[in-house]
């Protein structure tokens, strides 16, 4: 499906929620069990307004994205962002929403070059994320 | 304490191999959401493999991090080949950069994961912000 791809084209906006318990499962299937992405109390004691989401699971967001727009997995060849705004998940069913976008940068031989956008309330919360996918 | 200043450069043994399941798979495609049909692994799963190897890095008592300092502040990969179920993987790290920049110490890592051949798989950057004391 990448092959059709060319610069310019925009991606389908995917939009995702994340809840609490997304963190708990992220946690136990990454390894990370770093309380500041499970504890209130532990995160307000660095100085962050809250739970915030893992920022590997936010990447791990965009990448589904991609999946989702090439239509087939494992056509990633680069994947990258700075981590610029945590993700603050609050403590009910209802969670936060992250939105991906993704718009294609150039097309060259066989690597399509897609710059991202990831927000989430309206902020940025990913610094430069981009990828380039196999065509 | 601070970092050890003579850390930029230095390379850390490689990773204890990690076997790569079809279950482990599933268990982060489900946790992220991502589509997996049996072949390629999500294309964030080595951050399973790079996280040990920084864990490695963060915990040595030679390098002077303290652990609740530290911030990720930038992830990047890239990939020779999608990790898949089967792969017996082994991450080694290496400090490729170490700044100072106001009283924080900025560490660029490169964590080179390998198959059970020594085959390159992918390539995981990762820049590690660590704040000095208040």
């Amino acid at each position: 499906m990448t092959g059709g791809w060319s610069a310019g084209d925009t991606l389908p906006e995917q939009a995702y929620t994340v809840t609490r318990a997304d963190l708990v499962r992220y946690a136990g299937a990454s390894g990370d069990f770093n309380p500041i992405h499970w504890s209130d109390r532990v995160a307000t004691s660095v100085g962050l307004p809250g739970v915030i989401a893992h920022g590997m699971f936010t990447l791990a967001l965009a990448a589904r994205a991609l999946d989702t727009w090439a239509g087939v997995t494992g056509r990633v060849l680069e994947l990258g962002c700075k981590f610029t705004k945590p993700v603050v998940v609050p403590d009910d069913e209802d969670g936060v929403d992250v939105l991906v976008r993704g718009t294609v940068t150039s097309v060259t031989g066989d690597a399509v070059h897609v710059g991202l956008e990831v927000t989430c309330a309206g902020q940025r919360v990913l610094g430069s994320p981009r990828a380039v996918l196999r065509a | 304490m601070a970092v050890d200043p003579a850390l930029a450069g230095r390379t850390f043994p490689p990773t204890d191999p990690y076997p790569v399941s079809r279950e482990k798979i599933l268990e982060f495609a489900h946790a992220t959401g991502c589509a997996y049909d049996g072949g390629a692994a999500p294309a964030t799963f080595p951050i399973v493999v790079a996280f040990a190897a920084m864990t490695g890095l963060m915990t040595d008592p030679d390098v002077g991090i303290s652990l609740h300092r530290v911030v990720h502040g930038e992830q990047r990969f890239t990939y020779t080949r999608p990790v898949v179920a089967g792969d017996v993987l082994t991450a080694t790290l290496t400090v490729d950069t170490l700044r100072q920049i106001g009283g924080a110490d900025i560490l660029g890592t490169r964590s080179e994961i390998a198959d059970a051949d020594g085959r390159p798989v992918c390539t995981a950057f990762a820049t590690l912000v660590h704040r000095g004391e208040e």
